[in-house]
C-alpha cells in the first residue's frame, strides 16, 4: 500500500461523504445523517495514515522530512485539519448537519490536490530544514481550519437566517434540520475562538523562526502582513461582539470575509504576489 | 468655559475608550497594509518604476506608500491603536477589579430571579446546623465560601477563577509589550551583512543603510562548503567561523558550524547562513584539451579575461566563470566557464563547458573537447548580521499573548451562591463564558446537593 492509494481513498470519501449529507439534507433522515459522519471519520482515518505513510516514504527515499513542505503536502494537510475540526465540533456540540457545510471544503482541497499538483515527494531547500516548519504550518492550518468551519457554519446562519426573514414557509422543512439561528451565531464564535490563538501561534511561532533563520523577526512579507490582515479582521470580529449590532448577520458576514482574506493568505499570495513563502521553489 | 473644556476632555477620553474606535482601527490597519503588499516595498524595480506613469510615482511617493509600513501615517495608525488600548483598558479595569475584589456575597431577591441554573434542597436541621453542612459540602465540591448573614438568612458564596477576567487585559498588556520590543530593536539594533572569504576575517559589518558598524570583536572564516541534491538543488550551506578577540580565537567558539537556520551569536550579534559566492580575484582556472577520439592533447591553467594558444594554433580565452552554474542554467549545476575558442584561420565560438557534465562537452562534436577542470578560487560566506536587543521583549509580550488569549477564551469565572433559610436552602450559579459547560457541572452538584442528608 503507497501513501498516493491512501489519499485516493481519502479523496472518494470525502466526495462519499459530502454526496451522503447533500441527501441526509434532503431526506432528514438520520440514519443517512449517520453514514455522512462515519463517511468523512473514515476518510480522515485513511487521510492520517496516508499522510504518516508519506512521511515513511520520505525517509526511505533519503529525504527524510514532514509531509509539509510544498503546495500539495499544504493543501492535503489543510483538508486533514478542516475534518479535524470539524469532528471536534460535531462530536462536541453535536450538530451533525454542519458537516454538509464543511466536508465540501475538504473535499475541494483534496480534488484540487490529486488532480491539479504534482505530488512528488521533494527535497526540503536548507530554509525549511528546521523543526519550526512542523510547529509553525500546524498551529497556522488547524487555525485556518478552524476559520474554515466558522465560514461553513456562517453560510448556514444566512441560509436560515434568509429563510426565516421570508415566512419559512417553502424550506421550513430543510431548514428545520439547522440548528437555531442563536445556535450557529454561538458555534460561529466557539470556531473563532478556537482558531484565533491557533492563528496567534502560527504568527508567533513563524516569527521565531524567522528570527532564528534569518535575525528578522518581522519583514512586512506579503505572507506575514497578510496573516496580520486575517489576525485583524478576526480580533475586529472578536471586538465586534461586545458591541450591539455587531452579532448575527453582521457577524456571518464577518466571518466570510475573514474565511476569503485566510485563503488569499494561504494561496492568493504564492500565486499572486512575490515573497519568502513560495512553496516548494528552491529558494533560500 | 470650564464646563466646555470639561466637556471637550471628557469627549476626548470616550472617543479614545470607544469600542467603536477599536474596530474602526483593526479594519483601518487591516486595509491600509494591503496596500503594501501589492505595491513593491523599498528598493524599486526598475522595470516597475518605468512601468507606472510620473503622476502616480509621484502621488504614490507623497503618501509613503513605498515604504508604507514606516509611513507617517501607518504609524499614527499604530499609535493611535495604543492609546485606544490603554484608554479601554484603564476605563474597564476597576471595575473589572472591582468584581473581583467586592464580589456580590448577599443575593437580594430581585437578583435571584436572573439565574437560569438553580436547586432547591429541603432540610429538617436546625439553621445553623444547615448552614454548617452546606459551607462543608461547597468546601468540598467547589470552593471554599464566604458566609454573610442578612434577614435571618445566611448567603454562601463560592468561586473560582475570578483572576480569569483579566485575560482580555494581559492580552493588551501584551500588544503593548511587544510594540516596546520593536521600538526597542529600532533604536539600539542593527542588521547588516558581512561577506567574508575563506581564509580572511572581518571586524565590522555594512549596515544596510551603508554604514560600517564596528563589532569590536573579528570574525573568521574557516572554510565555506555548498552541498546539492542529485536534482541540483542546494542542500546545504556551511560555514566553518572562528571568533576571535584580540587576534586570539576565543575558547568554545573556534571552528564553529553555521548554516542556514543554525546561527552563531556573539556579544549580542548573530550571524546567519544566508548567501554565498566564489572571490573571483586572481584564481586560476584549470582546463584539459582532448581530442575527438578522446586522445589527451593538453593541459594549460588561465585566469578570467587570459587567452592561451594552442599547438596547433587554436586560441582559446577563459571569458568568465562561475562557482554554480544552476543560477543561469537551473538544469544543470556546479562549476562552469564560458570560453571563446577560435581554431586556427576560423571564426570565434563562445560555448560553456561543465566541470560535472563533461559528456556534455563531448557532445558538441568538434575536433577539440575543452573539459573544465574546476579552479583554485576562494568562496565567500555571505552573512547576515542581526543585533535586536528588543527581540527577548517581543517573545515576552508574545509568551504573555498566549497565556492571555487562553486565559480569555477557554478558562471562565464560576460562581455559586446558596442561601439557607430555616428549613430550606437554595444554589444558584453563572459563569462567565462557556455556560453550556458550566451547566453540567452544576447540574452535577445539584445532583449532590439533592442527596444530602441534614
Amino acid at each position: 500500500m503507497t501513501s498516493s492509494m491512501l489519499f485516493n481513498a481519502t479523496t472518494i470519501a470525502y466526495m462519499a461523504s459530502m454526496v451522503v449529507f447533500f441527501a441526509f439534507l434532503a431526506t432528514r433522515n438520520k440514519a443517512v445523517g449517520l453514514t455522512g459522519s462515519l463517511l468523512a471519520y473514515a476518510g480522515f482515518a485513511a487521510q492520517t495514515l496516508a499522510i504518516a505513510l508519506r512521511w515513511k516514504e520520505s525517509y526511505d527515499i533519503g529525504y527524510g522530512h514532514a509531509p509539509l513542505s510544498n503546495l500539495y503536502e499544504s493543501v492535503v494537510f489543510f483538508s486533514w485539519t478542516i475534518i479535524l475540526i470539524y469532528m471536534f465540533i460535531e462530536l462536541k456540540y453535536k450538530y451533525r448537519i454542519v458537516g454538509a457545510f464543511v466536508v465540501p471544503f475538504a473535499f475541494l482541497g483534496m480534488s484540487w490536490a490529486q488532480l491539479g499538483m504534482q505530488s512528488g515527494i521533494e527535497p526540503l531547500v536548507p530554509a525549511l530544514q528546521s523543526n519550526w516548519l512542523l510547529y509553525h504550518v500546524i498551529t497556522c492550518f488547524l487555525g485556518y481550519a478552524a476559520f474554515a468551519v466558522a465560514c461553513g457554519i456562517s453560510i448556514m446562519y444566512l441560509v436560515k437566517a434568509r429563510s426565516e426573514e421570508g415566512g419559512g414557509g417553502a424550506a421550513g422543512g430543510l431548514m428545520s434540520m439547522f440548528p437555531p439561528i442563536r445556535v450557529l451565531d454561538d458555534l460561529n464564535y466557539r470556531a473563532i475562538m478556537i482558531g484565533f490563538p491557533l492563528l496567534t501561534l502560527g504568527i508567533i511561532t513563524g516569527a521565531a523562526w524567522a528570527n532564528y533563520a534569518w535575525g528578522t523577526y518581522w519583514s512586512w512579507d506579503p505572507k506575514e502582513t497578510w496573516s496580520l490582515i486575517v489576525w485583524f479582521i478576526y480580533a475586529a470580529f472578536l471586538h465586534a461582539r461586545f458591541t450591539r449590532g455587531w452579532v448575527g448577520k453582521r457577524a456571518a458576514w464577518l466571518s466570510i470575509i475573514g474565511f476569503a482574506a485566510t485563503i488569499f493568505c494561504y494561496l492568493g499570495v504564492n500565486l499572486f504576489l512575490s515573497g519568502l513563502h513560495s512553496y516548494g521553489s528552491s529558494k533560500m | 468655559m470650564a464646563t466646555t473644556d470639561r466637556s471637550f476632555v471628557q469627549s476626548l477620553w470616550d472617543f479614545f475608550c470607544s469600542l467603536k474606535l477599536t474596530i474602526f482601527l483593526l479594519i483601518s490597519l487591516a486595509l491600509t497594509s494591503i496596500i503594501g503588499t501589492i505595491l513593491p516595498q523599498g528598493k524599486l524595480p526598475p522595470e516597475y518604476v518605468a512601468e507606472i506613469s510620473p503622476m502616480k510615482f509621484q502621488i504614490y511617493s507623497k503618501l509613503g506608500f513605498f515604504d508604507m509600513y514606516h509611513s507617517w501615517w501607518f504609524i499614527l495608525l499604530l499609535y493611535v491603536f495604543s492609546l485606544n488600548l490603554v484608554c479601554c483598558s484603564i476605563k474597564r479595569l476597576p471595575h473589572v477589579f472591582k468584581f473581583i475584589s467586592e464580589p456580590t456575597l448577599v443575593l437580594g431577591e430581585s437578583l435571584r430571579k436572573g439565574f437560569s441554573l438553580k436547586q432547591e434542597l429541603g432540610f429538617s436541621a436546625s439553621l445553623d446546623k444547615g448552614r454548617e453542612a452546606l459551607v462543608e459540602f461547597l468546601a468540598k465540591e467547589f470552593a471554599a465560601p464566604v458566609v454573610t448573614e442578612q434577614d435571618g438568612e445566611y448567603h454562601l458564596f463560592a468561586q473560582k477563577s475570578a483572576w480569569c477576567r483579566l485575560g482580555v487585559y494581559v492580552v493588551h498588556l501584551s500588544i503593548l509589550i511587544i510594540f516596546i520590543g520593536a521600538i526597542l530593536g529600532s533604536l539600539f539594533g542593527y542588521k547588516g551583512f558581512a561577506a567574508i572569504v575563506e581564509g580572511t576575517s572581518v571586524s565590522s559589518i555594512q549596515a544596510h543603510n551603508g554604514a560600517d558598524i564596528p563589532l569590536g570583536f573579528e570574525v573568521r572564516c574557516e572554510k565555506f562548503n555548498v552541498s546539492f541534491y542529485d536534482s541540483g538543488a542546494p542542500k546545504e550551506f556551511k560555514s566553518i567561523l572562528t571568533v576571535l578577540e584580540n587576534g586570539q580565537p576565543v575558547k568554545g567558539l573556534t571552528n564553529v558550524r553555521v548554516v542556514v537556520n543554525e546561527p552563531l551569536t556573539y556579544k549580542g550579534f548573530t550571524f546567519y547562513q544566508s548567501s554565498y559566492g566564489q572571490a573571483s580575484e586572481s584564481s586560476d582556472h584549470s582546463f584539459t584539451v582532448q581530442s575527438a577520439s578522446g586522445a589527451p592533447v593538453g593541459q594549460f591553467t588561465l585566469r578570467e579575461g587570459q587567452t592561451t594558444t594552442l599547438k596547433d594554433g587554436t586560441t582559446f580565452k577563459l571569458l568568465e566563470t562561475t562557482g554554480d552554474i544552476s543560477q543561469f542554467m537551473p538544469n544543470f549545476s556546479g562549476p562552469a566557464a564560458r570560453v571563446e575558442v577560435t581554431p586556427k584561420g576560423k571564426t570565434a565560438q563562445t560555448f560553456i563547458v561543465f566541470k560535472n557534465y563533461p559528456d556534455a562537452n563531448a557532445q558538441r562534436g568538434d575536433a577539440l573537447q575543452f573539459v573544465y577542470e574546476g579552479s583554485n578560487a576562494k568562496m565567500y560566506t555571505g552573512l547576515q548580521v542581526a543585533k535586536d536587543p528588543g527581540v527577548w521583549v517581543v517573545w515576552l509580550g508574545c509568551a504573555l499573548m498566549v497565556c492571555g488569549l487562553f486565559i480569555a477564551f477557554f478558562m471562565s469565572h464560576k460562581r455559586v451562591w446558596i442561601v439557607v433559610s430555616k428549613g430550606y436552602a437554595r444554589m444558584y450559579g453563572n459563569a462567565s463564558k462557556n455556560q453550556a459547560a458550566f451547566q453540567m457541572q452544576f447540574e452535577e452538584l445539584s445532583d449532590k446537593l439533592k442527596n444530602l442528608k441534614i
